[in-house]
């Protein structure tokens, strides 16, 4: 379904040249949910940009569904950390919800129907004439999570969404996005930086390395389909495969730390 | 609170008022220069019973009407473009800042030079004063764009119209609006001067007329009228700017939780 094949991204910029992303390949099926997890500051965001078709990477390329992906492609729905600002603040929730239907040529029947599909899906279904601002971070993560649903994508990129709100809506919200994906049979590709949200959410999880970036391992997680958040969490297995993470990602920290600088590469033709 | 408050702006107002009767009754300023409030409420009495003075305020009201919506329209279009196309900003920066300072007054020769006294003198004069107000908050507001606003828009394929229609014109409206409050303020003082000075037909010219005439308490109520005119359309241009932006911070006053 999606295909990333070494895929690089060097910043320049102001006489610098950062490499934020060195060499990614990893592939994600359709209907998978995978998490991409990492040390911060690794070059995760980047790497979804790259995917989201929102930054032209510098070698490598990505294909969704077989075509090579050079600008936002139609069927994927992105959801940003951001919320506050994603959101369009100059628009209720319905209007915020439907603009991007609006541009996909939609009727105003189906798009009716969709906004107010993915607002129930999401626990909003009164929400939709407020504006953002008069709701709560967690809800205005979901009415940006309802935005995507309602896009009807094939692929789904979520970019540490959750990391800006309180513990307990988080939990909520992670429950919320693993009943969604059973529901609709979404690609799902999570980025975060939090072990314990990736292992609980993601049926793989890809481990990256810090930056300049590769992957460093892909892991299976063999917990059952069905999780919550009190019994998954004090599963044994639960707590192997964390700790197994956990030391991968403190491994990446010290060989960030070792590697010599400034030994980079030109970036290949 | 609300209530008291406007009870003592009206008290103000009212001291204000007894004041100025007071003050030329006692002799303390000549009355021939400073009539007393009476005798100017007599001559707006007899200014609002002619037709000459309607129709020198249509007049004014048209020349500042007219010239406003020439410079709105033109200074949004230009500083979207300028804004929108790569480059151009750098290129017309300095070029702006150059223009921008030269007092519209100063083009008084040029007015009465290019069009007489004619309505197009003071649209010139107007147009040129207005256009950088608006033309400058433009600039400004389309920089406040929000990156992730505008990732969103083109993760959801937007393209480069339905992303200044969605995104660059709602940021960029509440520096529009405030462009436009200070526009309309700065076209009005530009209608009545042309009109003072070069002797275009209007309120402006009216009191020169009134001047000229010795007819000092007509030309203070015509002063009056002006300055009326100014609050109306500064309390007109605020409550536009309260209804566009009720979803703005700076309106809604209070901080989402």
């Amino acid at each position: 379904m999606l295909d990333v094949r070494g895929l690089r991204k060097v910043y320049e910029g102001s006489g610098r040249r950062t490499e934020a992303v060195r060499d990614l390949t990893f592939t994600v099926g359709a209907g998978e949910l995978v998490c991409l997890v990492g040390p911060s500051g690794c070059g995760k965001t980047t790497l979804l940009k790259c995917v989201g078709g929102l930054l032209a990477p510098t070698a490598g390329e990505v294909t969704l569904a077989g075509r090579k992906v050079d600008g936002p492609p139609p069927g994927t729905a992105f959801v940003f950390q951001e919320y506050g600002r994603s959101l369009f603040p100059w628009m209720r929730v319905g209007a915020n919800v439907e603009l991007p239907l609006k541009q996909k040529g939609l009727g105003t029947s189906r798009r009716r129907e969709l906004v107010a599909d993915a607002l129930e899906s999401v626990g909003l279904a009164d929400a939709a004439g407020a504006y953002p601002w008069q709701l709560s971070g967690g809800m205005q993560q979901r009415v940006a999570i309802a935005r995507a649903l309602a896009y009807e994508p094939d692929v789904l990129l979520m970019d540490e969404p959750f990391a800006a709100v309180d513990a307990q809506t988080r939990a909520d919200l992670e429950d919320l996005v693993r009943g969604l994906w059973r529901e609709r049979g979404i690609t799902v590709l999570f980025v975060t930086h939090d072990i314990d949200e990736a292992v609980y959410l993601g049926e793989r999880v890809i481990v990256l390395s810090s930056s300049p970036t590769v992957v460093q391992e892909q892991l299976e997680v063999d917990l059952p389909l069905e999780r919550d958040q009190l019994s998954t969490r004090v599963a044994p297995r639960f707590a192997e495969l964390r700790t197994h993470v956990y030391e991968r990602i403190q491994a990446a920290k010290r060989g960030a730390a070792t590697r010599p600088a400034g030994t980079d590469a030109p970036p290949p033709r | 609170m609300r209530g008291v408050n406007a009870a003592l702006g009206a008290a103000g107002l009212a001291a204000f008022l007894a004041l100025g009767e007071a003050v030329p009754r006692l002799g303390l300023v000549e009355e021939d220069h400073f009539p007393p409030t009476s005798r100017i409420a007599d001559a707006l009495g007899t200014e609002l019973a002619d037709g000459a003075f309607w129709a020198a305020l249509g007049d004014t009201l048209t020349g500042w009407a007219l010239g406003l919506a020439i410079a709105v329209g033109a200074g949004i279009v230009v500083g979207v473009v300028i804004s929108v196309v790569p480059y151009l900003r750098e290129a017309t920066a300095s070029t702006i800042e150059f223009l921008r300072p030269i007092p519209s007054v100063a083009l008084i020769p040029l007015a009465v030079l290019l069009y007489g006294t004619g309505l197009r003198s003071v649209l010139l004069l107007v147009v040129y004063a207005s256009f950088w107000q608006v033309l400058i908050q433009v600039l400004y507001g389309v920089q406040d764009v929000d990156p992730v606003a505008e990732e969103t828009a083109r993760s959801y394929g937007l393209g480069p119209w339905a992303r200044i229609r969605h995104v660059l014109w709602p940021t960029a409206l509440p520096y529009v609006m405030t462009g436009v409050r200070l526009a309309a303020a700065v076209a009005l003082i530009l209608a009545v001067t042309a009109e003072l000075v070069i002797g275009v037909p209007g309120l402006g010219a009216r009191i020169a007329v009134a001047q000229t005439s010795q007819a000092v308490p007509e030309m203070y109520a015509l002063i009056v009228v002006a300055g009326l005119l100014g609050l109306l359309i500064n309390v007109g241009a605020r409550s536009v700017e309260r209804r566009a932006l009720a979803w703005h911070q700076s309106v809604r006053g209070e901080v989402a939780a």
